[in-house]
């Protein structure tokens, strides 16, 4: 991130016209209130005595929390998208840091088609691939399931990864695998004692980033689960039902909360 | 480098790469699962939209038509729908660009030292759930809802305002709220390379702020604003989730009726029409894009 150095380089022009400076600042707090605002209602919600978030509010409680741990089809739900966004980062993760390093380190024909089509999921809208992979699965007779949503968010999640792990691989002198090879390391060996270690801070965010991806993904998920809903899935089959909803929004704080402790803990291992 | 120039395969005269072996595990893995699970179900789609119906099985050979295409042109409410799918997109795309645009500048500018923590910060709602983001929207606008409930508590209506969801205007707060964050990031690439020292060129020649910010950082920032209304744009144009959850019968988009064709009224060739003609404009719409602007140039330091 090149914005804070530029930005003290800046700071003699800044002195001069300090006044913009209070406006520009005014606003991106603004901006921030009006963001976390609605993030801060759900909260509220899943605190909230009452199963309507009417103001005056009728009385604090933690029974939601405690309540969801009494619904098995909800914990259920929770644990196939933990499942799924296991599976699927896993293997977004692997087929990504493949591609990037063909990208970065050989010369062959097909390059431009390999990269188009790992970039490609970002630009199939999701209901378009969504729909796309449900004719194929019908198609050849592959039953609905767990598995065909993590096949989903593996094609989703492929181009950040394949981008996040390329960045890094651009990022490094590859003469470095120069000198491992001439000091005999075989290629696979190289590979795996210097490229690996060198690009593992990128291999975790990119992974990071293809679980969060998959973790609360609906869009395709709707199209592809079958009869074992993912939290997401669950959660919009049971926004009918007035008197489950904070539960659910209960829960849903939770897995956020888990979701944001996951990035911060990596960030902090990967800038380590 | 050298490496990449040792192994170029036009000068297959080295059979002997030691990295031969290794080049094919490392490609057919991906080159297999993108085949399988992105070009054969895109092109199974497109098959079943030159189908009549779909008597007898998916892989069965048939006679194509391009019925579905022609019965698509002539039926006005779908075409109205991608027409008014492609506005709400567009506006959605614009609102959420120009609304990003100063929080990037900010961040690259005038934040200073604490930059990276505002962006952070800026972010963290991003990587909230999606779903839940919508949900909250719903929470603050329906009937009992927050708006509504503050208003009347506080005697300003008597009876809720109906008219706060279900309808495209809530559709394009929720989206233009849900994208912010994320348009902000291409703009923030773009503006962390302008150099500074054009600013002070610029107020060196007497330009005043305005002037200097209109003919110097907004030019160079170009490439970062379309790439975030693109970026913006794609998946907004192919939205169904939002439109279902917050967007009432008044506020569907094009979305939604190619979901309708998979689900309730199931006709599959008709809808894959209807899908490959999001397709083919949306990937038109993004080579259009990438003329205006070369990746590459963000990415580079």
């Amino acid at each position: 991130m090149s914005g804070p150095s530029r930005a003290s380089t800046a700071q003699p022009t800044m002195a001069r016209r300090g006044g913009r400076r209070h406006w520009l600042g005014g606003y991106f707090w603004l901006l921030i209130a009006l963001l976390y605002l609605p993030i801060a209602i759900l909260f509220v919600f899943s605190i909230n005595a009452n199963t309507t978030l009417s103001f005056p509010l009728k009385g604090f409680t933690l029974d939601w929390y405690e309540k969801l741990f009494d619904t098995p089809a909800l914990l259920r739900a929770v644990r196939n998208s933990l499942g799924v966004a296991v599976w699927s980062s896993l293997a977004a993760t692997g087929l990504g840091a493949m591609v990037a390093i063909l990208l970065s380190r050989f010369d062959f024909r097909g390059k431009g088609a390999l990269t188009g089509l790992a970039i490609m999921p970002l630009i199939v809208p999701y209901v378009v691939l969504g729909i796309a992979l449900l004719v194929l699965f019908k198609a050849v007779g592959v039953p609905l399931s767990l598995a065909t949503v993590g096949i989903a968010h593996t094609i989703v999640a492929l181009p950040y990864t394949t981008l996040i792990v390329l960045a890094s691989l651009v990022g490094f002198d590859a003469q470095l695998e120069e000198a491992a090879m001439d000091l005999g390391a075989s290629y696979p060996a190289t590979l795996r004692l210097v490229v690996l270690p060198i690009a593992a801070p990128a291999l975790l965010s990119a992974w990071v980033t293809a679980f969060t991806v998959s973790f609360d993904e609906f869009a395709l998920a709707l199209f592809l689960a079958g009869r074992e809903p993912t939290f997401p899935v669950y959660l919009y089959g049971q926004l009918r039902f007035a008197t489950t909803l904070p539960v659910l929004i209960a829960t849903a704080v939770l897995l956020m909360l888990s979701t944001l402790t996951l990035i911060l803990v990596t960030e902090r291992i990967r800038r380590r | 480098m050298i490496l990449a120039r040792r192994a170029g395969a036009p000068q297959g005269a080295r059979p002997a790469d030691p990295r031969r072996r290794t080049f094919w595990i490392l490609a057919l893995p991906p080159a297999l699962g993108l085949a399988l699970f992105l070009v054969a179900p895109l092109l199974f789609m497109a098959a079943l939209s030159f189908r009549t119906d779909l008597s007898g099985t998916l892989l069965a050979p048939f006679a194509p038509t391009l019925k579905h295409y022609a019965q698509l042109a002539s039926t006005a409410p779908f075409l109205r729908s991608l027409g008014l799918s492609a506005l709400t997109a567009l506006g959605v795309a614009a609102a959420a660009t120009a609304l990003a645009y100063p929080l990037a500048y900010y961040l690259a500018f005038r934040a200073g030292r604490r930059a990276a923590f505002y962006l952070v910060l800026l972010l963290v709602p991003f990587w909230t759930s999606y779903l839940l983001r919508v949900m909250a929207w719903k929470l603050m606008l329906g009937g009992e809802g927050v708006i509504n409930s503050l208003l009347m508590s506080a005697g300003i209506v008597d009876e809720p305002i109906a008219a706060l969801l279900y309808n495209r205007g809530a559709v394009i707060v929720t989206l233009v709220y849900v994208w912010i964050p994320f348009a902000a990031l291409p703009i923030l690439a773009a503006l962390g390379r302008v150099d500074v020292r054009l600013h002070d060129a610029a107020a060196d020649l007497y330009a005043t702020p305005f002037q200097q910010f209109r003919r110097v950082t907004l030019p160079l920032s170009l490439p970062g604003v379309i790439a975030a209304f693109l970026m913006v744009f794609i998946p907004t144009v192919g939205e169904y989730v939002t439109p279902l959850l917050v967007g009432g019968t008044s506020g569907t988009m094009y979305g939604n009726i190619i979901q309708d064709f998979f689900t309730r009224a199931a006709n599959w060739p008709y809808g894959s029409a209807l899908a490959m003609v999001m397709l083919v404009g949306t990937v038109a719409l993004v080579a259009v894009g990438l003329r205006l602007v070369n990746p590459r140039r963000l990415l580079e330091r």
